[in-house]
């Protein structure tokens, strides 16, 4: 886009890098608050009764391998491969979109076995925390799938490979704090 | 290549100069209105027993003027001045992303206004006019903000409207660092750029760290109040303590926020009017990037009096009293610019030595207030009122009008009145000081804040009565200064490119600069290209006519439409209408998407 | 700042090879944290041993599918200088909350 930069970098990808690093302070403070009122639950349910973890393992799985779709397709686009580009692009998505689902049968579950968001502080912070990552989830979806239908269109090439590499770095970030939300929220019970 | 005229000019410009020039007018507006509230508080409190207005009203005044000064007021009065300033500085045609930057300006804008909409909707709510504007201070202490004790919508306004904000900043956050990091012009290295854009800089990385702290626990509120949440409702086992930490996480790299652009200004002012080079520019820049840093670590001081517990206490003491260092090495900085300067007594200077020694004074009663013990005898007094206001109003507000003084002929092309500026100077100077600095002994004795009334048995008529008389001279000095500013569009001296002989790049274009900033962008050689020291001599400037035809960017009315959603989405949870949300979120994603698609080439 | 270079620098994006190397290590290191909380012996160094695992998979990530490995040092200040004050707000959160600051703290009674 821009012709000279005095650092000879891109100015989206800069801006984009600042944006992740303004989230990690969002997320930083989600999870504090998650962890400060860890086990001060007046009245259940508590995580153990409630947390699935073989299921959410899967979820987990779901969203590193879309991580790696991510890759190859801004890979392929890199290489000026649009037939894969778009297919990497598509899958990403897909497993995304798998990784919202997850995240919607696991909320209906929490609310039939009586933890709601007003339940008590374990469903307070995890409603939000665990929300908050999946809204970034859903903006990440749309805008992959904004890519595709613009590769579809034949408007995304090798010369967008940028664009493909900033929403990748998006992708990344909302995976990395699903790394530290699974083991913070999850595993470390 | 001619400038667009017209109100869509404006209304679609990304141009920073004239976004600049928006902000400046903007925030000039929520000052007076913020300047009004204060005075409505300070007839109120002239005398004991005051029945000017009734506590329901002081406690919406005195909120609403805490949140307006900061969000509204000096906040964007400094975000004009780095919009404009910066690219020029830089030696740009540009901010990185200019349509970014117009979107900034219009949140800001739709932010101010729902928040000062809550003044006039009470009719809406089934309460009279003045009934529901934010009443929790600007601090919105946590439980008292709960729905339980706080039923009406005024918590919302200030909810909704502070998460507005924010995104105004944030935006304007990435925007700039990206812009001061890779748009210089060659050989514009950073450590030979001006201290101003250098504290913008800092400033810029405070924003993008410290909003989303604040962002998170406005959201635990608004959950809390809108959808049944327990975040800070102590019967579910929850801590309003919560709250306090995340506002004064946030809270305490605000006030750096505020205060570094002043200090910017007023290091690029000194030199000018000393004729001389900074003193320690590299000092100067590290300890505002150590000032930075260290306000990360020091938000506890803010709760010395919730208990912290000692070992808490006392860290946080120690590195309040550490964070003053910094501090203190550019005050002696700045004086030792002036030092064997070759002065000129303008008013821009008279404004940034004023910044100096009221800074010191509030500066040193921020460190009374390090020691918990004396903290908790100051706590929620008048003494504390009192450095608050010598903090930003001796410091930012002296600081920015130093900036406008300065810089004003190069933003409109017409010098202020120096007569009517040193009038303006000396009575704010007398006037904050006869209002700001009896709150010191009102406090001492006694006297709590945020309380509507007081006593006569408690001693401190005469003082507050002498404080207050100091608003009124401040009101007049700002009547004094708006007289200057609408003068200066008819009688104002044409400004030449450098009235003051500036060593910095701005000075070397028009004033006010054609739309594309430099006819030819310049390549910097030094860290005071315009002057001519016994190492170099001065730069050429550009030329007046671009020796080739520059094509500069068209407006775009898409982040405008996008800002639009934001307020649009707030009226859902304000009305409790569904269907309001979808309306707003579609405005902001369609702007959005409009946005990204459409042909716009910096 | 260190970066004052001139012009389009040029930064070798990973091979595919090491992005599938990069996606098998992060798998094996879910299996592992998984395996870890299902093992009772691990229960007694469950934290550390979780935290480094997780902390494993945020590093691989970042370094190579955001590829900060071999970027500009300024990305990589621009997320490490925002994420050393995330955790720090997060260890003093932590510290201020569980009442280790406090004398009562320090006695064991929180």
């Amino acid at each position: 886009m821009t012709a000279h930069t005095s650092m000879g970098l891109d100015n989206r990808k800069m801006a984009f890098w600042a944006f992740i690093g303004s989230e990690c302070l969002l997320f930083g403070s989600l999870i504090s608050t998650y962890l400060v009122y860890k086990g001060k639950s007046i009245v259940g349910p508590y995580p153990p009764e409630i947390l699935n973890i073989p299921f959410t393992s899967v979820s987990t799985f779901d969203l590193l391998m879309s991580s790696l779709m991510m890759v190859l397709a801004l890979a392929a686009v890199q290489r000026g491969d649009m037939k894969w580009g778009k297919i990497w692009l598509f899958s990403t998505a897909l497993l995304g979109l798998v990784f919202l689902g997850g995240q919607v049968i696991e909320f209906t579950d929490f609310v039939h076995k009586g933890l709601t968001i007003g339940t008590n502080l374990f469903g307070c912070t995890f409603f939000v925390l665990t929300g908050t990552h999946g809204a970034h989830v859903t903006v990440g979806v749309l805008w992959l799938l904004t890519l595709w239908v613009r590769a579809l269109q034949g408007k995304l090439g090798p010369a967008n490979a940028m664009t493909v590499e900033i929403t990748g770095l998006y992708w990344h970030f909302v995976d990395v704090v699903w790394i530290v939300i699974f083991t913070v929220v999850y595993l470390i019970q | 290549m001619s400038e667009a005229r017209g109100l869509t000019s404006w209304l679609t410009t990304t141009d920073h100069k004239r976004i600049g020039l928006l902000y400046f007018w903007t925030a000039l507006a929520f000052f007076l209105i913020g300047g009004i509230e204060a005075l409505f508080i300070r007839v109120q409190l002239a005398q004991p027993n005051g029945q000017v207005v009734s506590a329901e009203t002081y406690n919406q005044l005195f909120t609403m003027h805490g949140t307006t000064m900061i969000f509204l007021a000096l906040m964007p009065l400094g975000a004009s001045f780095f919009n404009y300033m910066v690219p020029l500085q830089i030696g740009a045609r540009d901010v990185a992303f200019p349509r970014l930057n117009a979107f900034s300006y219009w949140v800001f804008l739709f932010g101010g206004l729902l928040l000062n909409a809550s003044w006039f909707v009470g009719p809406l709510f089934h309460a009279g006019m003045l009934n529901v504007a934010p009443d929790g201070g600007w601090f919105g202490y946590a439980n008292l903000t709960e729905r339980q004790y706080s039923p009406g919508p005024n918590i919302d306004f200030w909810v909704l409207g502070l998460q507005i904000l924010g995104i105004s900043s944030l935006a304007a956050g990435f925007n700039f660092i990206v812009t001061i990091l890779n748009m210089r012009a060659p050989g514009m290295k950073m450590m030979r750029l001006p201290a101003f854009t250098w504290m913008t800089l800092v400033t810029q990385f405070l924003i993008i760290t410290a909003f989303p702290v604040i962002t998170v626990g406005l959201a635990f509120l608004m959950f809390d109040r809108f959808f049944g949440t327990h975040f800070y409702v102590r019967e579910a086992g929850a801590t309003p303590i919560l709250w306090q930490h995340l506002f004064w996480l946030f809270g305490h790299p605000e006030v750096y926020i505020l205060i570094l652009p002043a200090m910017g200004v007023v290091s690029d002012v000194l030199p000018t009017f000393s004729r001389k080079p900074l003193f320690g520019y590299p000092v100067v820049v590290y300890s505002g990037i150590l000032i930075g840093l260290m306000s990360w670590g020091v938000w506890s001081h803010h709760m010395f009096a919730v208990g912290l517990g000692p070992i808490a206490d006392s860290v946080f003491a120690a590195t309040t009293m550490l964070i003053a260092v910094p501090t203190g090495v550019k005050i002696f900085n700045w004086i030792a610019t002036l030092w064997g300067g070759d002065i000129r007594g303008t008013t821009a200077l008279h404004f940034a030595v004023g910044f100096i020694a009221m800074f010191i004074i509030g500066g040193l009663s921020g460190v009374t207030h390090a020691s918990p013990p004396a903290d908790l005898q100051q706590t929620d007094t008048y003494y504390v009122v009192a450095h608050i206001h010598y903090v930003f109003f001796g410091g930012t507000i002296f600081g920015l009008f130093a900036g406008v003084y300065y810089w004003w002929p190069k933003m409109t092309g017409r010098l202020l009145d120096e007569t009517l500026g040193k009038v303006h100077f000396w009575l704010q100077f007398i006037g904050m000081n006869l209002a700001f600095f009896p709150m010191h002994l009102i406090g001492l004795l006694g006297m709590p804040r945020r309380v509507y009334t007081y006593a006569p048995e408690l001693g401190v008529g005469t003082l507050n009565l002498v404080s207050t008389i100091g608003a009124f001279l401040i009101a007049l000095s700002i009547l004094i200064f708006l007289v200057n500013l609408w003068r200066s569009r008819t009688h104002g001296q044409p400004a030449p490119n450098d009235p003051w002989g500036g060593a910095t790049l701005e000075w070397s274009v028009s004033s006010p600069p054609p739309v594309y900033n430099f006819s030819v962008i310049p390549t910097v050689t030094n860290r005071l290209p315009r002057w001519s020291t016994e190492r170099h001599g001065p730069m050429r400037d550009p030329p007046a006519v671009p020796p080739e035809p520059i094509h500069v960017p068209g407006g775009s009315w898409w982040p405008m439409v996008a800002a639009l959603g934001l307020p649009v989405l707030a009226l859902a949870p304000l009305t409790q209408t569904l269907w309001v949300a979808f309306v707003g979120a579609a405005l902001l994603i369609a702007g959005v998407y409009a946005w990204a698609f459409q042909p716009f080439e910096v | 700042m260190s970066a004052e270079r001139e012009g389009t620098e040029r930064h070798a994006h990973p091979t595919v090879g090491v992005y599938l190397r990069v996606g098998a290590a992060l798998v094996i290191l879910t299996v592992l944290e998984v395996g870890v909380f299902y093992v009772p012996a691990f229960h007694v160094v469950l934290v550390p041993v979780l935290l480094v695992l997780s902390s494993a998979k945020f590093t691989l990530v970042v370094m190579f599918y955001m590829h900060l490995k071999d970027d500009n040092k300024v990305f990589t200040f621009l997320l490490g200088g925002p994420l050393v004050i995330a955790v720090g707000v997060m260890v003093a959160l932590l510290f201020l909350f569980l009442g280790a600051l406090t004398l009562r703290g320090a006695a064991g009674a929180g």
